[in-house]
């Protein structure tokens, strides 16, 4: 068994008095592509805000490591929230910095380095996702999958130790999806980086991931866990079922 | 994978030359963002003095590494591509092959860096002056545009919410009475101090009640109104619609067969066009007040006799040329916030643009209007 990357128990979201999942329990392991699965309203992007660290639990606990996410002090939940990256829906890339520079920041904040290197880091990237050429566009002047690409150069910049995909292939063409998905996958590959994907995108959750759970927004706790292809063929629940089966049964 | 800088290993990029034209590099060390790495201008210095046709690169001492040590390598790997340098990577971790294959799998796009070139000055202006021709065009569209749409209002065949406009109209109305109240009463207030200045020279200081009366009724109520509705509710018309354009809910509005102009820019203006004369009426008392505060207190004054010589100095007429003002003003504050709202980019940050530019142009088209109706009401000694 590998190693325990974020555990989480017992974990109850809520805003205000509404409950929107309770009673969560699951382990991320080092290495694996994590999907959180589950139909619109569910809270996967709540969840996904717990685990960076944005949201206080309403009850229970998250654990990077053995430490205790809301226990520890204020400045080390910071410096485990940037070890984060993160790539959000739509980018989220400043509008008013060009790509480069969007990638440039938070090395600039963040390492000693020389702007030459610093430099060079945005550049390589830039050309891990394919978008060598477009350091000196804004995102204003890019299509949407490459604003997604771009997301993900800057999720890399610090060599992230976790990456959080919210919705990678949302708004996405098949095309465009699928070489995001191959991105995603040579990154772990190359990189063992484990990764949390928030998807309902079927193609791809079967294509990445290798543990997943699924989040239903009736009973409002996990109802199945595990491998998304295995959870096709063994998961004996109707909801998973039909969430997962859609167009092949 | 980010590390303290203490209990790290001096990393070293060691080249030796063996057999023939052969080179071995042994790469040691710790190669992270927290740590001195070799400069990769130095090690191309080394690697064109040994004139090398192959390169073996030995990582077995490489400790922890980063995007730091892929970007020396994607570096290396560059210029040894130009060199014909044959580079043989298989002595070093996996991972760090892969992301260096995953860094050069995709194309390069050829013609990628923006034109960044100095214009000669004749080019600049010539092209400053085809954008304020462009600008102006647009301009004169928006106002026909409103011109027309404002006939269809006037048959009753414009489309928009009564809705719309009441919220509108609470906005930019009653919502901006604080503001209005503080600023008109303090420029009544200056005008009585600096005309009381002056007037008592001669003994004259009642006319200080005209001073104020005429000015505020005249000039500085619709003025003042209309410059803190330009800051206020010109941006806030500006942002409205500049981020309704980023979301793409003016195209929609569009491709139902909404006339963007009938649905988002009548209200705001017909709003204006009402509220401003309102708060410009409300403004001038104010204004007249702040005169008697500075008469009582400053020229011993009594209330009935400051009133008395107010009414005296003014007729209705004044009171009309700074209501029709204000109408103006009005239109022209609505025109600047709706024009630049729409025509506003698609980034988050064309908003803030969108939003200044309606500011500043709200208040030059006010003060060129106001001295241009001041001149007409001359000729025409209203």
């Amino acid at each position: 068994m590998t190693q325990v990357h974020i555990e989480v128990r017992d974990l109850t979201m809520a805003y205000d008095d509404f409950i929107i999942q309770q009673q969560l329990n699951f382990s991320i392991h080092k290495g694996d592509i994590f999907i959180v699965m589950g139909g619109n309203g569910c809270g996967k992007s709540t969840l996904l805000r717990h685990l960076l660290g944005l949201k206080k639990p309403a009850a229970g606990e998250i654990f990077y490591q053995n430490a205790n996410l809301w226990e520890i002090s204020d400045a080390q939940r910071k410096k485990i929230m940037r070890s984060n990256g993160v790539m959000y829906q739509s980018g989220a890339l400043w509008s008013s910095l060009t790509l480069a520079e969007n990638i440039e920041l938070p090395l600039k904040e963040y390492t000693n380095l020389a702007a030459d290197e610093i430099k060079g880091l945005a550049y390589l990237k830039l050309a891990l996702v394919g978008l060598v050429g477009f350091e000196e566009y804004y995102p204003a002047e890019i299509s949407g999958g490459m604003k997604k690409r771009a997301g993900l150069a800057r999720a890399l910049a610090l060599d992230p130790d976790i990456l959080f995909f919210d919705e990678p292939s949302a708004g996405l063409d098949p095309v465009s999806a699928k070489l995001l998905d191959d991105l995603i996958l040579s990154i772990q590959d190359s990189l063992g980086t484990t990764i949390v994907v928030v998807t309902h995108d079927l193609p791809s959750l079967f294509a990445i991931g290798t543990d997943a759970i699924f989040l239903d927004s009736i009973s409002k706790t996990v109802i199945a866990q595990g491998a998304p292809k295995k959870l096709l063929q063994e998961c004996p629940n109707p909801t998973v079922q039909s969430f997962l089966s859609r167009g092949i049964k | 994978m980010l590390k303290a800088g203490f209990s790290l290993n001096k990393s070293t990029f060691e080249l030796s030359l063996t057999e023939g034209k052969i080179s071995e590099a042994r790469i040691q060390g710790d190669w992270v963002m927290g740590n001195v790495v070799p400069v990769f201008a130095e090690v191309k210095q080394q690697l064109q003095q040994q004139q090398c046709t192959q390169l073996h690169l030995k990582g077995e001492h490489l400790g922890d590494w980063d995007s730091r040590f892929v970007l020396f390598l994607f570096e290396l790997e560059v210029y040894c591509k130009v060199q014909n340098i044959v580079l043989d990577m298989t002595g070093l971790p996996d991972a760090a092959q892969g992301l260096l294959k995953q860094a050069s799998a995709f194309p390069v796009r050829e013609s990628g860096q923006k034109e960044n070139l100095q214009k000669s000055f004749i080019a600049q202006l010539g092209q400053q002056a085809q954008a304020l021709y462009k600008q102006t065009l647009i301009m004169l569209t928006f106002v026909g545009e409103v011109y027309f749409s404002s006939l269809r209002l006037l048959r009753g065949k414009a489309c928009f919410r009564l809705q719309d406009l009441w919220l509108i109209m609470q906005e930019c109305g009653p919502k901006a009475l604080p503001i209005v109240t503080l600023i008109s009463l303090l420029v009544g207030l200056i005008l009585a101090f600096v005309g009381a200045m002056q007037l008592k020279l001669f003994g004259a200081q009642i006319y200080v009640a005209n001073l104020v009366g005429l000015g505020m009724a005249r000039e500085m109520g619709a003025m003042m109104t209309a410059i803190i509705m330009a800051g206020r509710t010109g941006a806030a018309f500006a942002s409205q619609l500049g981020s309704m354009q980023v979301n793409e809910e003016i195209d929609a509005l569009e491709t139902l067969g909404i006339s963007p102009i009938d649905f988002l820019v009548l209200p705001r203006m017909l709003a204006l066009i009402v509220m401003l004369p309102l708060l410009c009426l409300y403004a001038d008392l104010m204004g007249i007040f702040g005169g008697l505060l500075v008469g009582m207190t400053l020229l011993d004054i009594s209330v009935v006799e400051y009133l008395v010589q107010t009414r005296s100095a003014l007729d209705l007429n004044d009171f009309l040329t700074g209501l029709i003002k204000s109408s103006v003003f009005g239109v022209l504050v609505a025109l600047a916030g709706c024009l630049n709202g729409m025509q506003c980019g698609r980034s988050s940050s064309s908003v803030g643009d969108a939003a200044t530019a309606a500011v500043v142009a709200g208040i030059v088209s006010i003060v060129v209007a106001d001295a241009t109706l001041t001149v007409v009401y001359q000729i025409i000694g209203f």
